[in-house]
């Protein structure tokens, strides 16, 4: 599903945040991106998503080679990535069935479709009696739902989140992280991005750790 | 190709209906309307801007179009008035008539012989009766020549070249001042062309303005929409669209300024005409030309947006 392949990525400037990098996340896979702030993790989730290029070497994700993704199939691409956002990336001047319907709005679905994706995804994360709430009124960790339900209404191959557990308390991470084992289960890649020892120590996954731009180790699912 | 090439995903995926392109048009275009609609003031002055512009040159267009329709109306003071020997047969005045018509810078020759002369004269000059008291027929019998269009630029020479007929007296050119106007027409057409380019160009650059305050507005819903995979043209279209409702909206004002200042200078001027005995009246805006109107303005929206979204929307991107 994803592929780097001596990756680099130099900021203007001359700061180095990836470098020679080389992994593979299988289709189906679910795996942790770990590492201290600064070790590249954001860059390596942007050079997925697409929204940054990189210096060197090949990224191929979901078949295609970003290096080659012309500004024209960008779009494309990204609607089969969900992603969710540490900082939500919610619209609060409408409601949570809007903001959870726009994937597909964009992706030009026609209403009675849209409304009933939106309703299956919004009962998945358990948020269907607010869906005509406006989001700021929401709770941190339902807040989070809503960004959840997002990044999966258009049934992506790939869901990548960065740090998705990041404010919430113990008990909502462990919901959170529940949701990601249910979406993978049916068949999602997933990546997540997270500096929360702990929350990889409970779930047993794949762990890429990065130091200085550069990966430490693979350590494998118990 | 995204839809293909995710088939090999394990995750069902039901066929959707998807809405066509122009459905999905209509919604947008509906929903610009309906966001310029939720702020009335500020869009009501931005088409004002729009409606001042665009009135000012289709007033002054109006205007000229009426004063050549005027023109057209006193057509007769196009002519030239041939004052013949006032001792000239009838057969000699009939062969100077067939002899100028026959030139190819005249279109028509009428004859006008001095009994004929007489008789209007008294009937139009108020004088009937001091001119029935005279023993002869003082006025000269005349040819009125309509000359052709061609010849119109050069008048002058065909008045000297009918001055040279020996049996011509005296020749009255009444074109001199239709000349003068035409020339006045024909710059001040040029002038309200001129204006209605600068102006056009200032509604492109108010409505460019406009979009790009409203872009910066939504900057965060661009931003999601890109990354949930919006097209480059669906994050645009509502703002082109915005754009064409400024210049429609803008042009609906012009519109209704047209028709108050037609109204506001129809009164004094009819009476002005009646003065110089015209019953000419003011020809306000046609339908057609309305429409016309509201066409150009919305394309001089769609311009100006289309400007600035190009511009714009390159400038936000994800990061």
């Amino acid at each position: 599903m994803i592929k780097f392949d001596s990756v680099s990525k130099r900021y203007p400037g001359g700061h180095e945040a990836l470098l020679n990098l080389g992994f593979d996340l299988g289709a189906g896979e679910f795996a942790f991106l770990t590492g201290h702030s600064g070790a590249g993790k954001s860059t390596l989730l942007k050079l997925v998503m697409c929204m940054e290029k990189a210096s060197g070497g090949q990224v191929i994700v979901n078949g295609k080679n970003l290096n080659r993704l012309s500004r024209r199939q960008l779009p494309y691409f990204r609607r089969n990535i969900g992603v969710v956002f540490q900082d939500h990336q919610l619209l609060f001047d409408r409601s949570v069935f809007d903001n959870v319907a726009l994937p597909l709005l964009v992706a030009g679905y026609s209403n009675e479709d849209a409304a009933r994706r939106v309703r299956a995804a919004l009962d998945k994360v358990g948020l269907l009696k607010k869906e005509n709430q406006n989001p700021i009124a929401l709770s941190g960790g339902e807040q989070q739902r809503v960004g959840i339900a997002r990044a999966v209404v258009n049934k992506p191959v790939l869901l990548l989140a960065d740090e998705p557990t990041g404010n919430l308390d113990p008990e909502l991470s462990a919901e959170i992280m529940d949701l990601f084992e249910q979406f993978n289960q049916v068949g999602t890649s997933v990546l997540i991005a997270t500096h929360d020892r702990g929350l990889i120590d409970r779930n047993k996954h794949r762990v890429l750790t990065l130091e200085k731009g550069r990966l430490a180790d693979s350590e494998d699912a118990a | 190709m995204s839809r293909n090439a995710s088939s090999n995903s394990v995750v069902g995926r039901k066929k959707v209906n998807k809405i066509s392109w122009f459905q999905q048009n209509q919604e947008t275009a509906v929903d610009s309307l309906s966001r310029l609609m939720v702020e009335p003031g500020s869009s009501f002055l931005t088409w004002s801007v729009i409606g001042i512009a665009l009135a000012l040159p289709v007033c002054l267009l109006l205007f000229l179009q009426n004063l050549q329709q005027l023109n057209r109306s006193l057509d007769q003071a196009g002519n030239i008035s041939l004052f013949m020997d006032i001792a000239i047969s009838e057969a000699a005045l009939e062969n100077n008539r067939r002899e100028i018509e026959a030139m190819e810078e005249v279109l028509t020759v009428t004859a006008i012989s001095a009994e004929t002369a007489l008789v209007e004269f008294q009937a139009t000059s108020g004088l009937g009766n001091v001119l029935e008291n005279l023993d002869e027929n003082p006025l000269p019998p005349v040819l009125v020549v309509t000359p052709a269009e061609t010849a119109l630029g050069s008048l002058p020479v065909l008045a000297g070249e009918l001055d040279a007929r020996p049996d011509v007296e005296y020749v009255q050119v009444d074109l001199e001042w239709v000349q003068r106007l035409f020339a006045i027409i024909g710059f001040a057409e040029r002038l309200a062309a001129g204006l209605a380019l600068l102006l056009g160009l200032g509604v492109i650059l108010a409505v460019g303005n406009t979009v790009r305050l409203a872009i910066e507005n939504r900057r965060d819903e661009i931003l999601v929409m890109k990354l949930v995979g919006g097209t480059d043209a669906y994050v645009a279209r509502p703002f082109l669209y915005t754009g064409i409702w400024y210049g429609i909206g803008g042009g609906l004002i012009s519109i209704l300024l047209v028709l108050i200042v037609f109204l506001f200078l129809s009164g004094p001027l009819s009476q002005l005409l009646t003065l110089y005995g015209s019953d000419y009246s003011l020809a306000g805006i046609s339908v057609s030309n309305a429409l016309l109107l509201l066409v150009t303005a919305g394309g001089l929206g769609f311009i100006g947006a289309c400007v600035t979204v190009i511009r714009q929307l390159k400038n936000i991107e994800p990061a």
